[in-house]
């Protein structure tokens, strides 16, 4: 950070005692005091970076297949040859056991059992894992918000209702439920009066995993919602007569921001562990479709001969669910005004 | 207290209601195909198929299904469409592998967490917590089944340190059933005890501050013995109870993918090759199975709750 970064309010701004409040600084708002903290933490922001690079080149995914492997994600090259280095390899020898990495452009990563080119279904299958991590995500957070909002504020029996609910799909281990739902759609589909779902399609999984995902959600926002609703603003906008979706909407939601914002990253890591999990039990992505949790599910049976077909997908799946881990991690630490007094100071 | 405990167990029961109603319609009302259709085959003629649905009910108003089958639930027979074998006596013949599984990984993860979110909340911020912190961050963010293959790969096919998969009952030799446990016991485990380690941490620091803990020093208790004895015991209530409902799970099936990959034929696992030919009755046996363990637990651990906490609303 350089000298200009630091305004004089920040310079003086006294230090705070552990278990003090923060002091106000005027002409800051907390989301640039947030980013400010942010900002301090080179992890984090790598974190970020990396996966910000990762969504690039899995979005990527087309043209790495047409100019540099030259084959797409489905294609087989089971009979074919390659030349690495000179020599003629077989991309599947005649025991059955795929080509290793060549570290050349074709099969980069080495081929799959039916010669496909692993490093292009990895970029394809990253794609697919993303769309369903960032859909789940979306899906749930809407979801879980307005479950939260309306228990929360009427509370009564629409909270009982909404929290019996709740409690009824949590009640399930997440897999469980995935894996039931998800074999139960796949087998015919969705097709819920114009909206028509094919057994094939990713959206499928996504609504899944952003159902499962709900109450992990809804729960805590709902116990901030009935904080925020007891506090004197919301006293104030009810006597000025505004109505109760008013006051959910323009005067509790905007408060559960930070909230919100902690909650994303968090679950789009849940939902791409939680997808890959579905995919490999068969329930989630549905071949030829590629999707990390597929690759790892058909590498698994050759791990012995190749082990590069589940390394190149799992170890692709932990650094992606890591970097959103880590940069989720610097985001709550920087949203959360108690985590500079939480580690003292020297 | 006892009006607690009977409302909170009122609470569970309306909860297990709709959790019945709810499994069974995931699986008849979603369009997903005739079940007679599927078991009749390929080549069955339309009579074939409406006489297989009319001997197992398939066209009877949906209630009277529901009623049917929970009928066959509670009095143990319910019967799966592939094989036709009794669905209770296949899950009774899973659970000594899915208990054996769930409480060696239980016992690991809940005493490696405590001590890793120990460590890590005795100096916050520090070399020793931010390294804990990122191994914990790692491990939350690999999927079990990953971290299983890669275990198997390297221990068992690579260099036979420990054998590849299946389970050997406890009683036939207890030193096999050990080494057939351990690598499914540290893979279940590894998730968990990141995450329980950081919730500990969290709860940790959060207490340190407590009125109760500046009182505690304040009367001369040295900083170790206000960890241990005022600060740890009352963090460590949540994990408890998370430890429960995590439990709960595992027992349940929840381990479906650890059990999967190592074949350990257990209760999960069964629920897995379910999934494969497309068995509805078992993967809904142990869905409701599982979740009745899980609301079953969820209810003794806020009845313990509120019997050691003073302080939780009773009415509420």
């Amino acid at each position: 950070m350089s000298f200009t970064d630091i305004s004089t309010t920040e310079l003086l701004a006294p230090v705070p005692q552990p278990g003090e409040e923060l002091p106000v600084q005027l002409g800051i708002s907390p989301y640039r005091l947030a980013f400010r903290r942010l900002r301090r933490k080179p992890l984090a922001l790598v974190a970020g970076a990396f996966f910000v690079a990762i969504v690039v080149c899995c979005l990527c995914a087309p043209l790495y297949a047409r100019y540099v492997a030259h084959t797409g994600p489905d294609e087989n090259h089971i009979s074919e040859t390659v030349v690495v280095d000179g020599h003629r390899h077989d991309v599947v020898s005649l025991i059955g056991i795929p080509i290793g990495p060549t570290w050349h452009s074709r099969f980069l990563l080495g081929a799959d059992f039916n010669g496909r080119d692993v490093a292009v279904r990895l970029l394809y299958g990253g794609r697919n894992s993303l769309e369903i991590g960032f859909c789940a995500m979306a899906i749930t957070m809407v979801v879980a918000i307005l479950v939260a909002l309306f228990a929360g504020y009427y509370r009564g029996w629409v909270d009982s209702v909404l929290v019996r609910l709740l409690d009824v799909i949590w009640a399930y281990p997440a897999i469980l439920l995935g894996v039931a739902i998800g074999t139960s759609l796949t087998l015919g589909g969705i097709s819920l009066g114009p909206v028509k779902l094919s057994s094939g399609s990713l959206f499928i999984p996504a609504l899944i995993i952003g159902f499962v995902n709900i109450p992990y959600v809804a729960k805590p926002i709902r116990g901030q919602v009935i904080a925020l609703r007891e506090k004197e603003f919301v006293d104030a906008a009810r006597t000025l007569d505004a109505g109760g979706l008013r006051i959910m909407f323009t005067e509790i939601l905007p408060n559960l921001s930070s909230t919100i914002v902690v909650f994303v990253p968090l679950m789009i890591a849940n939902s791409i562990l939680l997808e890959a999990g579905l995919s490999y039990l068969g329930a989630g992505v549905q071949p030829p479709n590629p999707s990390w949790g597929t690759m790892i599910s058909d590498g698994v049976t050759l791990i012995t001969s190749s082990p590069h077909l589940v390394l190149a997908p799992g170890l692709m799946l932990v650094l992606t669910v890591l970097s959103i881990n880590i940069f989720g991690e610097g985001i709550r630490d920087a949203l959360d005004p108690r985590a500079t007094t939480r580690i003292k100071r020297k | 207290m006892t009006r607690f405990v009977v409302r909170r167990s009122l609470q569970a029961l309306i909860v297990l209601a709709l959790v019945s109603v709810f499994t069974f319609l995931i699986f008849q009302v979603i369009p997903n195909g005739s079940p007679a259709a599927r078991m009749a085959g390929r080549t069955a003629s339309p009579a074939q198929i409406a006489a297989i649905a009319r001997s197992w009910g398939f066209n009877r108003p949906i209630y009277i299904q529901y009623l049917h089958m929970m009928d066959k639930i509670f009095t143990g027979s319910v019967i799966s469409y592939s094989q036709q074998i009794n669905v209770l006596d296949q899950i009774k013949r899973g659970l000594p592998a899915t208990i054996s599984l769930a409480a060696g990984a239980g016992v690991i993860w809940l005493a490696l967490g405590i001590l890793i979110g120990l460590l890590s909340a005795i100096r916050p911020g520090r070399l020793l917590d931010n390294t804990l912190g990122f191994l914990a961050l790692t491990s939350i963010s690999a999927p079990v089944f990953v971290i299983g293959a890669v275990l198997l790969y390297a221990l068992a096919y690579r260099t036979s340190v420990l054998p590849s998969g299946g389970y050997v009952p406890l009683t036939d030799n207890p030193w096999q059933w050990f080494e057939h446990m351990l690598l499914p016991w540290v893979s279940l485990s590894l998730p968990f005890i990141g995450f329980y380690s950081r919730v500990l941490r969290g709860n940790i620091l959060d207490a340190k501050h407590e009125d109760y803990v500046r009182m505690a020093r304040a009367k001369g208790l040295s900083g170790r013995r206000v960890l241990t004895r005022h600060v740890l015991r009352n963090s460590l209530i949540p994990i408890m109870a998370l430890w429960g409902l995590d439990f709960a799970g595992v027992v349940g099936g929840g381990a479906i993918l650890i059990e999967s990959i190592f074949d350990l034929n257990g209760v999960g696992q069964y629920a897995a090759e379910s999934i494969k030919t497309l068995d509805v009755p078992p993967i809904m046996v142990i869905v409701m199975y599982t979740a009745v363990l899980v609301v079953v637990v969820a209810a003794l651990v806020d009845i313990l709750y509120a019997y050691l906490d003073p302080r939780i609303s009773l009415n509420d």
